[in-house]
């Protein structure tokens, strides 16, 4: 799985692609701290575009480079390497390349401004994190739709959908029965809810480690109580990872029954 | 070396293969002949572990395919349509396939001699013509040193010199005593190189034996007449 891994992460780092998504990062965390001039609301401004944005591109990468390199894995099929290791290794070679040029285009204006001497380091790096999550979720998700559609356009359909659910669409369902149901007592739905979202996750881990969760009114208060803790933090992180291994396990299921 | 049991597949509601039993013992040139949607290349594919069957087992020297991949480092396989990756060169792709099966004695810089591919090597794939791209994909298949060879299509594109230059190579592959599949629409080809031949009809083995049985078979005094005699006979 490690030469699929490697050939697929030099073939994605050479791709002009990358480098677009890369520069995009880049010219995001310096155009943000010029204007905010300030870490911490930098770092807020920046959560709301990962957490809408990385699910976006890793769905749209994920989709995009399965069907592009159906050549290269008919190539591999007839070799001998295990099914699952091609296409594990295609996964993680996509979801790693498109990490990195998370992590190192945020990071490189960071740094430059300082972040490691200022109190917002943990907050930061917990952003980047959770992009890198998110990257992995949604990078796994978009290779089980591309593997289960023969169809180019309707996997591309598909994709889109789902990060539309996923990160529009949910939200809304979500505050609907809030507001629909708001005689009952709701914390435990809301907390439950938020679980099996990754976007609304990362996004509510963000934010109360942002301390900012007052804001939030009562709902804050209860989430505060709950994600706050050590324990909160630890169940929304094997969430996260949780989200990150069931697709995998899918692909991987999948992948072995296929017919190519 | 071969041998393939009561195999079936489907495609969805399209019965493919219905039924096929084949056993390939020694060594030699094999055809796998038929009509377009016969099932040659799904027959090819299950070999490979490409398809997977609905039911039936396929063993090669002895062992069966199922949940098993290592089989694939005896197998040199040339696959009909010549797809690569566009934006690797063609020496990074032959690079890349040597160290993917780990093998130590291959031949490449004899057959890019033979197939005059040197000018071609520092190119990237997608900006090659149909029948270089082709001849790559000869390199890749005839450089490590298999016991059994599977051909798709492998004229596919060629011009009429790396046409002879093919016919020469697998002859002397052939005489290394090695099995070789192949499967071609070229009935001049087929008849020209192939030991026996198999052939499949609506997804069952219509055939198999010498060229002379067939035409004995068929009563007809040559090959092209003698397979067109079959089709005929079959769709009428």
């Amino acid at each position: 799985m490690l030469k699929i891994l490697k050939y697929s992460f030099y073939d994605l780092m050479r791709s002009r692609w990358s480098y677009v998504y890369f520069l995009f990062y880049l010219l995001l965390g310096v155009v943000l701290l010029f204007l905010n001039n300030d870490l911490s609301k930098a770092v807020i401004t920046l959560m709301n575009v990962i957490i809408i944005l990385v699910p976006l591109i890793g769905t749209i990468f994920g989709v995009m480079y399965y069907y592009n390199s159906r050549e290269f894995t008919e190539l591999l099929l007839a070799q001998p390497v295990k099914r699952s290791s091609i296409f594990l290794g295609q996964y993680f070679g996509v979801a790693t390349s498109l990490s990195m040029s998370l992590v190192i285009g945020l990071g490189v204006p960071f740094i430059f401004y300082g972040i490691f001497n200022s109190s917002a380091i943990w907050d930061f790096s917990l952003l980047l994190v959770t992009g890198a999550f998110l990257t992995f979720i949604f990078t796994a998700l978009a290779f089980v739709i591309a593997l289960s559609n023969e169809n180019r356009i309707k996997g591309f359909g598909y994709a889109i959908l789902l990060w539309l659910f996923m990160a529009v669409i949910y939200d809304g369902i979500f505050l609907m029965s809030l507001l629909y149901f708001e005689d009952y007592p709701l914390d435990k739905f809301s907390l439950l809810a938020t679980m099996l979202n990754p976007v609304d996750l990362s996004r509510v881990l963000i934010l109360l480690k942002l301390d900012i969760s007052a804001l939030l009114g009562y709902t804050g208060a209860v989430f505060q109580k709950f994600f706050g803790t050590n324990f909160g933090l630890l169940l929304s992180s094997a969430m996260l990872i949780v989200w990150v291994l069931v697709p995998t396990f899918f692909i991987w299921r999948i992948a072995k029954r296929k017919d190519f | 070396m071969i041998e393939v049991k009561d195999l079936y597949k489907k495609f969805g509601k399209n019965e493919v293969l219905k039924g096929i039993d084949l056993t390939i013992e020694r060594s030699g040139i094999f055809s796998v002949l038929g009509p377009n949607g016969s099932g040659k290349t799904t027959l090819i594919k299950c070999i490979l572990g490409m398809v997977l069957p609905n039911s039936g087992q396929i063993f090669i020297d002895g062992k069966p395919l199922k949940n098993n991949f290592k089989y694939r480092n005896e197998i040199d396989y040339l696959p009909q349509i010549a797809n690569f990756p566009g934006n690797l060169k063609v020496s990074e792709l032959i690079a890349m396939i040597k160290d993917l099966r780990d093998s130590k004695a291959t031949k490449d810089d004899e057959l890019i001699e033979l197939f005059k591919l040197q000018p071609y090597l520092n190119k990237k794939l997608a900006n090659l013509s149909g029948g270089t791209k082709q001849k790559v994909n000869l390199v890749l298949t005839f450089m490590f040193d298999s016991p059994l060879i599977i051909l798709d299509e492998p004229t596919n594109g060629l011009d009429p010199i790396s046409h002879l230059r093919l016919k020469n190579l697998i002859n002397s592959e052939k005489e290394k005593g090695k099995t070789i599949l192949i499967t071609s629409h070229i009935l001049s080809f087929v008849e020209e190189v192939s030991d026996e031949i198999v052939f499949l009809l609506e997804g069952k083995i219509y055939f198999k034996g010498s060229v002379s049985e067939l035409k004995e078979k068929t009563e007809q005094p040559d090959f092209e007449h003698a397979i067109a005699s079959i089709l005929s006979s079959s769709y009428a």
